[in-house]
């Protein structure tokens, strides 16, 4: 469980996070929405201590990311995966050696055993036979799996994922959410997903948080959403006209 | 003023650089794999350059020194203590920082905007050091390699020059090279060298490291490392030079 308690985040004089209060359950894949430029990967990014907040207390069941001291802030480190807008991956690596990477600077594995956890988690996300490929050598949506594969390798309690699936066709889309999903439920993870997707929020949405020009606007699940009485949520849900006519027809 | 808070963010950042490695063997590992990017890959424009340089400084003095009242070896002399004081670390350094230092900017500067370097932060990783300290160390200890071969090269050079245009006689030449020479010039000249080392990789790398934004942004840092690099260059030059030799 993470929890953020009245978070404050400027830059400079530029007021970005106003106030965020929620708590994000384990087991559950929980979203924050909002249009771009709202303020979600900042968010994303204070909660897992990239950017210092300004005002405001994060805990990852309890402990404070503020209070921790170098030693402990590394072990806490080790149980959080993340998954970045643009995948991240190390270039100058192959898949394999990308996933391999946190078990080579963090575990004393053999070297079998790391290959074998590192096919295990290739496997996990469905992707073989890309072992020895460079990053740029694969699809964007293969990129994204093996930015999962890489963020589970240690077997993390927490995962962040930051838009998952921009920049990818609707189906692989799906494909990236579900697995998130299946994931976050096998292994009871903390997962937080940034998104501006409705077909995610309505695929995955166990625990859904709006965000408005840095503020928290509504917070719910899938099944509520449609019937929020919020002006920014609607204007946001129902910009695209599929979402309006799916409105329609509830009614 | 812009320049307190780059010198200021510059230092923390060559502290963050030093801190302890994550894991001794994989350091090594890419320490070998630096020396082998940065050092021998610099190889062909040392040579090339030293070569040249060499061959124009000798010829040069040759066409000034037209007076039968010096004695030809001096070309000889001033050829070798022009490499040994200044062609062979400064020009060498320059050119490196230009060679070195943009591919060292652009690397870390596209790590930085492709969120590799987040990635590396969120796994407890300390960026700086992981990326940045294997380069410092590859590169500090193979530039006295480089130092020392352009040397050589260059001298030769000047020998191949002066021969063959006739200019200056072979013995002439071989007395001149070896005619007052000063072992104290190769220190210093080292010395200026594994200066200039740390002066690009970690100049450069702090470009990098914080370029913000998109392609265009790490091509401008990476223009920035090498002009910021490349004035160091001349200002330690200068210092050094009041110290050592003064
Ligand atoms: N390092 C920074 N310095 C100053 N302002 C920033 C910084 N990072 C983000 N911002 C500002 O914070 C606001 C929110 O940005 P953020 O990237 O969180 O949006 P987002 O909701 O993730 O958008 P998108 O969906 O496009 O990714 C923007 O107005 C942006 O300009
Ligand atoms: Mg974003």
């Amino acid at each position: 469980m993470i929890e953020a308690v009245n978070v404050f985040k400027s830059f400079e004089d530029k007021e970005v996070l106003k106030d965020i209060s929620a708590v994000f359950e384990k087991g559950q894949t929980n979203l924050i929405i909002g249009q771009s430029g709202s303020g979600k990967t900042v968010l994303l990014k204070s909660l897992v201590g990239l950017h210092e907040v300004t005002k405001g207390e994060i805990l990852f069941d309890g402990r404070s990311l503020v209070g921790l001291n170098s030693k402990q802030k590394k072990a806490l480190r080790q149980e959080i995966g993340m998954l970045f807008q643009g995948s991240a991956l190390f270039d100058s690596m192959t898949v394999e050696e990308n996933v391999r990477f946190p078990l080579d600077m963090f575990t004393h594995m053999t070297e079998e055993e790391k290959r074998d956890r590192a096919n295990f988690c290739l496997d996990r996300v469905r992707l073989e036979n890309a072992n020895n490929r460079l990053p740029s050598e694969i699809s964007g949506g293969m990129q994204k799996r093996v930015a999962i594969a890489r963020a589970i390798a240690l077997n993390p309690k927490y995962l962040f994922c930051d838009e998952p699936n921009s920049g990818l066709d609707p189906r692989t889309s799906i494909v990236i959410d579900e697995l998130i999903h299946e994931i976050t439920e096998e292994y009871g993870m903390t997962t937080i997903v940034n998104t501006h997707d409705m077909n995610s929020v309505m695929g995955i949405g166990d625990k859904i948080i709006f965000i408005y020009q840095g503020e928290k606007y509504w917070e719910g699940t899938k099944d509520d959403i449609f019937h929020v009485q919020n002006k920014q949520l609607e204007d946001f849900i129902f910009a695209s006209k599929m979402f309006r006519q799916i409105k329609e027809v509830h009614k | 003023m812009r320049i307190f808070y780059h010198i200021g963010r510059y230092t923390l950042f060559v502290k963050k650089v030093f801190g302890r490695p994550e894991k001794h063997s994989i350091f090594v590992k890419q320490v070998i794999k630096e020396i082998d990017k940065l050092g021998i890959d610099s190889l062909g424009i040392v040579f090339i350059i030293s070569i040249f340089m060499g061959a124009v400084i000798t010829l040069q003095t040759a066409y000034n020194l037209e007076s039968p009242l010096i004695p030809r070896y001096t070309i000889g002399l001033a050829a070798r203590d022009s490499m040994l004081l200044e062609f062979s670390s400064t020009i060498v350094g320059l050119i490196l920082a230009g060679k070195v230092g943009s591919n060292i900017a652009s690397e870390i500067g596209t790590m930085r905007v492709t969120e590799q370097i987040d990635a590396l932060e969120i796994m407890g990783i300390n960026p700086a050091g992981y990326l940045v300290l294997p380069k410092v160390v590859a590169f500090i200890f193979i530039i006295p390699f480089l130092v020392i071969i352009s040397m050589g090269v260059g001298i030769t050079g000047g020998f191949l020059a002066g021969s063959l245009s006739g200019e200056v006689p072979a013995p002439d030449y071989i007395y001149g090279i070896q005619y007052a020479f000063i072992p104290f010039y190769v220190v210093y000249s080292l010395i200026k060298g594994v200066v200039f080392a740390f002066v690009i990789t970690t100049v450069s790398a702090y470009w990098g490291y914080y370029a913000e934004g998109g392609a265009l942004e790490v091509g401008k840092a990476s223009t920035t490392a090498v002009v910021t690099s490349s004035v160091q260059i001349l200002l330690f030059n200068l210092l050094l030079t009041q110290l050592l030799l003064a």
